[in-house]
């Protein structure tokens, strides 16, 4: 070919291409390599995180979440482009080698593209790479011109991360320009020379360039397809070794985030991987203080996080104006790791994560209390970065040194010395279920040795003691009763179920209340439990071990609606609109949505109608049990914006299935002035009113 | 700087419902839960504090019995250095004055540079940090809300007076001082902090070790006596106010000013 010669034998400033590139190759992998052996470096200090177990299960999580980028499409728009950007990566990976490979051994054909597979794989990868180049023009343009707001750094946060974000968008335009620029300087050579190799695929960019290049002599084709391969070579090696540094790091570890990613719902994380509760006692310090004491995984997820901004979008305590966005703490935890385990020089500084700016602290204090942990920010993460594990191990280090809010003291000391947060009195606990006019109503046993029973009724502390929850106690026996459930209660006997007090960080106090309740529970001798409360719910199935099988009511309505157990009245005002509140304790961390919308649905005449928030998407209510306790510093209550999306729904009852969710609903219907327009009433209570009592049919 | 704090354990006002016995001499205490009397826990943080400015040793002392340990494990997960128990049956019933004779032999028999006292007691009257202060012959000030040392020798206090302000003053060491709630915000302690200090071995001190004169403490020394409780007898309801929300709103204002609420 005159004039025109493979970029391996090319001779050029003295140095025959093949050594240049072969020089670039070299100096690429081992820059990469030492980039990445040095951001290793914290995860092999970090702590240990057991996540070796059931490959089937996380090879299970890759393909749907990894390569089947299973929760894009929730964001329609940067979800497309995000799954074009990715199946084009996916599909240019091979000829990304071929192509490196090709300009050191010019002959080099990728083995399976030998025979017809290659032209077919070259057209694809000629869409491929046009496709991965509009989506760059059109996520630059998203960011310069239309600028989503959760793209927006508030100024507590930093810097915009806009020109580092059109930075890297642009160098993956320049490499799948570079791409194309070559291929089509040298199909354009070649249909000069009249003897065309490789056909272009019509109107992809290496098509386009090749039909503007048609009449380009053969000598600057050549230095064309030089430069195209020169500059894809550089960027190539450039974006490998510049993404470690930023958000693009996702490139290398989505793959390995997602293998690693949590596989239990609902469950906390314990506070050393691999010790016992018994061995606790010789555990120095619990929680995250410094840096170091995240677990490997959690570093692999400040690494991981591509800073979308879904997390934050999401997230209840951001929405309210709290101090709180998962975005940044992923973003503060990498570009703090970034800055003490550098390239060159001394890594780690073992300083306290949260405390004053000053101290060098990335973290506040109220940014770690103000995580309802609702968990909506997890559940949106495209790459299943964790947020609430490191919230409480956060908090277990504040816990440990002895940082807690005043606010949050007291009830901890009471439920210390009372087993309840409000410090009432043990032998009161079952009080709401021995008043004389319930008795005649409904008798609920009190469940001990003597006193056996099928089924224990958890209710929790909330429920027990407060006046208002307690009408959500009595619906729930009064349920009960009529499936003909022999049930009772605790009593004094029970303890709070320690739900919040472990995601607040209090271990050692959740187990002194968790062991409790097992040795109560386990004295009673039932064999199930249901509960009303969905953070009772969540402990017992989840923090706890060994206990009967666990209910919330909503199931147990749910299956006696369908065995017919369970009729309703038709609902007495046909006017009123209903709308259903996900409780993320039933919802988000344990997949029930459908049970209480069917029994809803059930009752006659009851008009329901979605929130644009709603199941896994469901946006929190304020949080509960010692959430209530704290005084967060806020623009507004999480639960004034819930109603207010409930309203913008066009309902004007509100159900629920949580008694925390009750208090943070009937508070923010006042506090919005809807007083009177619109009410909250929880699903068990709902039921009691319209169930259809055995005298009613008989009448 | 050696510091000293007084503390007592008594019953959690916000864990109980306080009620009198069927005699009518006393509360009733079967159900009774305890904690460390709140000033004192403020005292002890404030003690720590300074302790990690300065450097030295916080001791907590109580009088009581057995069942006192209890606080001084708690203030021990706080941080403190060492907790003792001065107890003797010589010791039971008394007054005011018996406790600080009690504390002013158990001062002498170390070097403290400051003693805190909580501002008062839940249950108590607020007298013995001035009668321990008096007994010692040391400076005393009561209602401190904030310290400064300053050269090892003397501290600049402060305590709260009309409308927030502060009133500065400047004590000279070894001094006695009475701690008001607000001086800080005491650390949380939570069980994993107790159970690591739980098998501690705590000191206590008798009479006898504490070269007391018996008579001069206890029931018989006791000059102030408790004779009764009782309830006093329900005031007059309150007033409700009957009208629109803004007429309520209107008479509500009219009240709280003429009451000089508001100016």
């Amino acid at each position: 070919m005159a004039g025109f010669q493979s970029n391996a034998q090319l001779t050029s400033w003295l140095t025959q291409g093949q050594v240049l590139f072969l020089l670039i190759h070299i100096l690429g992998v081992a820059c990469f390599a030492y980039i990445v052996a040095k951001r290793l470096e914290p995860l092999v200090r970090g702590q240990r995180d057991l996540r070796f177990d059931r490959p089937l299960v996380r090879l299970g999580k890759v393909l749907k979440f990894w390569l089947g980028q299973w929760k894009h499409p929730r964001y329609r728009v940067a979800g497309t482009l995000h799954i074009l950007i990715f199946a084009g990566f996916i599909l240019l990976a091979m000829r990304a080698f071929t192509v490196l490979i090709v300009g050191v051994s010019q002959n080099f054909v990728m083995p399976g593209l030998s025979g017809r597979a290659g032209p077919i794989y070259n057209t694809i990868t000629d869409y491929a790479a046009t496709i991965v180049f509009l989506c760059m023009a059109i996520a630059i343009v998203r960011r310069l011109v239309f600028k989503p707001a959760r793209y927006a750094v508030p100024v507590r946060y930093g810097k915009a991360h806009t020109a580092d974000a059109v930075f890297l968008l642009a160098l993956i335009a320049i490499l799948m320009v570079a791409d194309s620029l070559f291929a089509a300087a040298r199909a354009a050579a070649e249909s000069q020379q009249g003897r065309p190799l490789e056909v272009l695929a019509v109107f992809s960019l290496p098509w386009m360039l090749q039909s503007a290049l048609a009449s380009t002599s053969i000598p600057i084709l050549g230095r064309l397809y030089f430069s195209g391969y020169l500059l894809h070579e550089v960027t190539f090696y450039f974006l490998l070794c510049y993404r470690p540094f930023g958000i693009q790091f996702h490139v290398e570890t989505s793959l390995l985030n997602v293998y690693f990613a949590r596989l239990n719902r609902g469950t906390l994380k314990p506070v050393r991987w691999g010790i016992s509760d018994e061995q606790l006692d010789q555990v120095k310090s619990f929680g995250v203080k410094t840096f170091e004491d995240f677990t490997w995984k959690h570093m692999l997820d400040f690494y991981s996080c591509a800073d979308c901004g879904r997390c934050s979008d999401n997230c209840p305590a951001n929405a309210a104006g709290r101090p709180l966005s998962p975005r940044f703490i992923s973003i503060k935890a990498r570009d703090y790791s970034f800055e003490h385990y550098p390239m060159f020089g001394h890594s780690g500084n073992g300083k306290p994560l949260v405390g004053s700016k000053e101290s060098g602290a990335i973290y506040s204090e109220d940014e770690i209390w103000s995580c309802t942990t609702c968990g909506a920010c997890e559940e949106e993460c495209p790459l299943l970065v964790e947020y609430i594990d490191k919230i409480v191990d956060l908090r277990r280090g504040l816990i440990d040194d002895g940082n807690v809010p005043q606010s949050l003291q007291k009830p901890l000391k009471a439920l210390e010395s009372r087993g309840n947060p409000y410090g009432k009195m043990e032998k009161k606990r079952g009080d709401w279920a021995n008043t004389k006019d319930f008795q005649q109503i409904c008798q609920v046993k009190t469940l001990d040795k003597q006193n056996g029973g099928d089924t224990l009724y958890f209710a929790d502390s909330i429920t027990s003691y407060d006046d208002r929850m307690q009408s959500i106690g009595r619906a729930t026996a009064k349920i009960l009763d009529h499936v003909g459930e022999k049930f009772g209660i605790l009593g004094a006997a029970e303890r709070d179920s320690g739900h919040e007090v472990r995601r607040f960080g209090e271990e050692t106090l959740f187990m002194a209340l968790r062991d409790h309740n097992v040795d109560a529970i386990k004295a009673s001798g039932v064999k199930r439990i249901v509960t009303a409360d969905p953070h009772a719910y969540n402990a017992l199935t989840h923090d706890y071990k060994d206990l009967p099988p666990v209910e919330h009511i909503s199931q147990v309505v749910a299956r006696e609606v369908k065995s017919g157990k369970i009729k309703f009245n038709p609902v007495e005002d046909e006017k009123n609109v209903y709308t259903y509140h996900d409780p993320c304790y039933l919802g988000r961390h344990n997949q029930i949505y459908d049970d209480p919308r069917s029994v809803l649905d059930a009752i006659p005449g009851l008009k329901r109608v979605e929130m644009s928030r709603s199941r896994d998407r469901s946006f929190c209510c304020g949080g509960g049990g010692l959430m209530l306790f704290y005084e967060p510093k806020e623009d507004e209550r999480i639960g004034v914006k819930r109603v207010r999306m409930a309203a913008e729904a066009g309902a004007n009852v509100i159900v629920t299935a949580c008694p925390f969710c009750m208090v943070n609903l009937e508070d923010a219907i006042k506090v919005e002035g809807l007083e009177g327009k619109m009410t909250a009433i929880d699903l068990a209570e709902l039921v009691d009113q319209q169930m259809t009592r055995e005298t009613q049919a008989v009448a | 700087m050696e510091i000293l704090v007084c503390a007592r354990r008594v019953p959690d006002t916000s864990e109980n419902e306080i009620a009198l016995n069927s005699a009518g001499n006393d509360i009733e205490r079967d159900e009774l839960v305890y904690s460390i009397n709140e000033p004192d826990n403020y005292a002890v943080e404030e003690a720590l504090q300074i302790v990690t400015r300065v450097g030295g040793n916080v001791t907590v002392a109580t009088v009581g019995g057995e069942d006192d340990e209890e606080i001084l494990r708690r203030e021990m997960a706080m941080g403190a250095n060492h907790g003792v128990l001065i107890t003797d049956e010589a010791f039971n019933g008394s007054d005011a004055r018996g406790i600080a004779t009690i504390l002013k032999a158990f001062v002498q028999k170390g070097n403290y540079d400051l003693i805190l006292t909580g501002v008062q007691a839940e249950n108590g009257g607020a007298q013995v940090g001035g009668m321990l202060a008096a007994l010692l012959d040391y400076p005393f000030a009561s209602l401190v809300n904030s310290i400064e040392v300053i050269d090892g020798k003397k501290l600049k206090i402060s305590r709260e007076i009309e409308g927030g302000n502060k009133e500065m003053s400047e004590i000279d060491l070894p001094c006695v001082l009475s701690i008001q709630t607000g001086i800080n915000e005491p650390r949380y302690v939570g069980m994993k902090g107790i159970r690591q200090v739980a098998s501690i071995p705590i000191p206590t001190y008798g009479a006898t070790e504490l070269a007391l004169d018996a008579s001069t403490v206890g029931a018989a020394a006791a000059k102030v006596t408790r004779v009764d409780y009782f309830v006093p007898a329900l005031g007059k309801g309150a007033e409700m106010l009957e009208g629109t929300r803004e007429e309520n709103i209107e008479k509500l204002l009219e009240l709280v000013a003429a009451k000089g609420g508001l100016k």
